[in-house]
């Protein structure tokens, strides 16, 4: 119980600092900017999962937050469609670290 | 064209044990199709059973009943090659009926 | 004697001792078919005691009494009737050019479900019965069918109902390359995908029997001797293509496309090891 007490308001302060660090992002440097980084991001995300792609493990929920991120930029929110993107590639990474471990590890599954 | 409708009806002692089978969309009217659109509500309203100039089974039917609907039931009476008529009508006033003989 | 030996020598010795070694770590990789399917039909018949090898192709049904009983019923009265008899026709229509399906198959199509798929030493690659008709159609001058709707479940599904009875005899040539598809199809089967991090296995290996939801797993020895299968939940027949593209979204994987060469690599993997159970497709599945 002492511990939960003691950790919760820790968890909150670094939870509180993301969105305070991304708005001080744009604050500084216009909204060009948080463009510029979602730009990377979501570059990043796709050229992962290309990666999956070649692998062929794709996951729906890649393409779902790469979507997401499209449809937040098109508005113009990209602190939205940064955190998509970031979503996508982590996503995406997970996906290729599947399919690369599963080279050898299917044969664990096997009925011998 | 196939009848839409499949029946079996065994006579056995004092009861005929009648299965159908019809094939029919069923459709609710609150399904979308692949470009997002309402498909209309297209469902049977009535389905009945008639034996010997009499109705032996009627259902009054809605949305609710799935595609393909199949239905069993027993009713008093009925011989080895007698006829049993089966009809149904939707609600776009599509019908179609079929007469079987009792097995 | 030592000293005789020369650098050559002494590389073919460090040949020797290397060609020494690899021999038993390629001998657990090398496949050995004959001896996965019996393993694999082994392990089903340890874990279901009481359920006859034959009653494996009835899938979920097979497995308890209760879900026996309700198959029982379900048979008298399929609800797969209206597509075999749209199979039958369809099979019947000749194609523009006046030749038709009869024309595409050994023994006119009838009775030769068991036989598929195939590897085809010409081409290196597996044939499913799916993808041979559409081959028949696209030699003949028709499109192709799609492979996950309704015409193609209702052509599989009368080909399949002229086979019951007759058990799997899906065969592997001598021919590295057919050894190389199986072995591929195994892996596929094994292998995790998806966000869920599942593997085929995991549902029809490690839990059939098991409820998913309310569903109930079939196991994977003979799942496809059923193919193919009216669905309710689906509210009418599905090819195996249709159940592999929707076993991988369900995991939420990206499928491949329908008769991708996994796909058919795994049907052919999945076949053999069902080898010698009758075919009963068209099925009916909950």
């Amino acid at each position: 119980m002492t511990m939960t007490k003691t950790r919760a308001p820790m968890r909150m302060s670094i939870f509180s600092l993301i969105p305070l660090l991304l708005i001080a992002g744009p604050a500084s440097a216009p909204a060009a900017g948080a463009e510029a980084d979602f730009r990377a991001a979501y570059a990043a995300a796709e050229a992962a999962e290309q990666e999956a792609g070649h692998l062929r493990n794709q996951w729906t929920v890649t393409a779902s937050a790469l979507a997401d991120a499209k449809k937040a930029a098109d508005k113009g929110d990209f602190d939205q469609a940064l955190a998509s993107a970031k979503e996508a590639e982590a996503l995406a990474k997970a996906s290729i670290f599947q399919a690369t471990s599963e080279k050898e590890a299917w044969k664990a599954l096997e009925i011998r | 064209m196939a009848s839409s409708i499949r029946v079996r009806a065994i006579a056995g002692g004092e009861t005929t044990e009648v299965q159908t089978l019809i094939q029919h969309p069923m459709d609710s009217g609150f399904v979308k199709d692949a470009k997002g659109e309402f498909i209309p509500a297209h469902f049977i309203q009535e389905l009945s059973f008639e034996y010997d100039g009499r109705k032996v089974f009627v259902a009054d039917w809605g949305t609710a009943v799935s595609k393909d609907p199949y239905v069993k039931f027993s009713f008093k009476g009925g011989n080895k090659g007698d006829d049993l008529k089966v009809s149904w009508i939707d609600n776009k006033g599509e019908t179609d009926t079929t007469i079987v003989k009792i097995q | 004697m030592v000293l005789v030996l020369t650098p050559l020598r002494l590389a073919l010795a460090a040949l020797g001792a290397l060609a020494l070694s690899v021999p038993p770590a390629g001998a657990a990789d090398t496949p050995d078919p004959a001896a996965d399917a019996k393993a694999f039909r082994n392990y089903f018949v340890r874990k279901f005691p009481n359920v006859k090898l034959e009653e494996f192709v009835n899938g979920p049904y097979a497995l308890n009494q209760d879900m026996h009983r309700q198959w029982e019923e379900k048979e008298q009265f399929p609800p797969y009737e209206f597509s075999l008899e749209m199979g039958k026709e369809m099979f019947a229509m000749p194609f523009g050019n006046g030749k038709g399906y009869a024309d595409c198959f050994p023994n006119q199509g009838i009775g030769i479900r068991q036989n598929y798929p195939y590897f085809d030493n010409k081409e290196g690659k597996v044939v499913t019965l799916e993808l041979a008709l559409n081959r028949c159609r696209e030699a003949n001058g028709e499109p192709a069918l799609s492979y996950v709707e309704d015409e193609m479940a209702a052509l599989t599904a009368y080909m399949a109902f002229t086979s019951r009875g007759k058990p799997f005899d899906i065969r592997i040539p001598d021919d590295p390359r057919a050894l190389e598809a199986y072995q591929n199809g195994k892996r596929y089967f094994y292998a995790r995908r998806g966000q869920l991090n599942f593997s085929c296995a995991t549902c029809h290996v490690q839990n059939p029997g098991e409820r998913m939801r309310a569903e109930v797993l079939a196991p994977a020895l003979g799942i496809l001797n059923a193919m193919p299968i009216y669905r309710s939940e689906w509210g009418g027949m599905g090819t195996i293509s249709r159940r592999f593209t929707t076993c991988n979204s369900q995991i939420r994987g990206v499928p491949l496309d329908p008769q991708d060469e996994e796909y058919r690599d795994l049907e052919y993997y999945l076949s053999y090891v069902s080898n010698g159970l009758p075919i009963s497709g068209p099925g009916a599945r909950p």
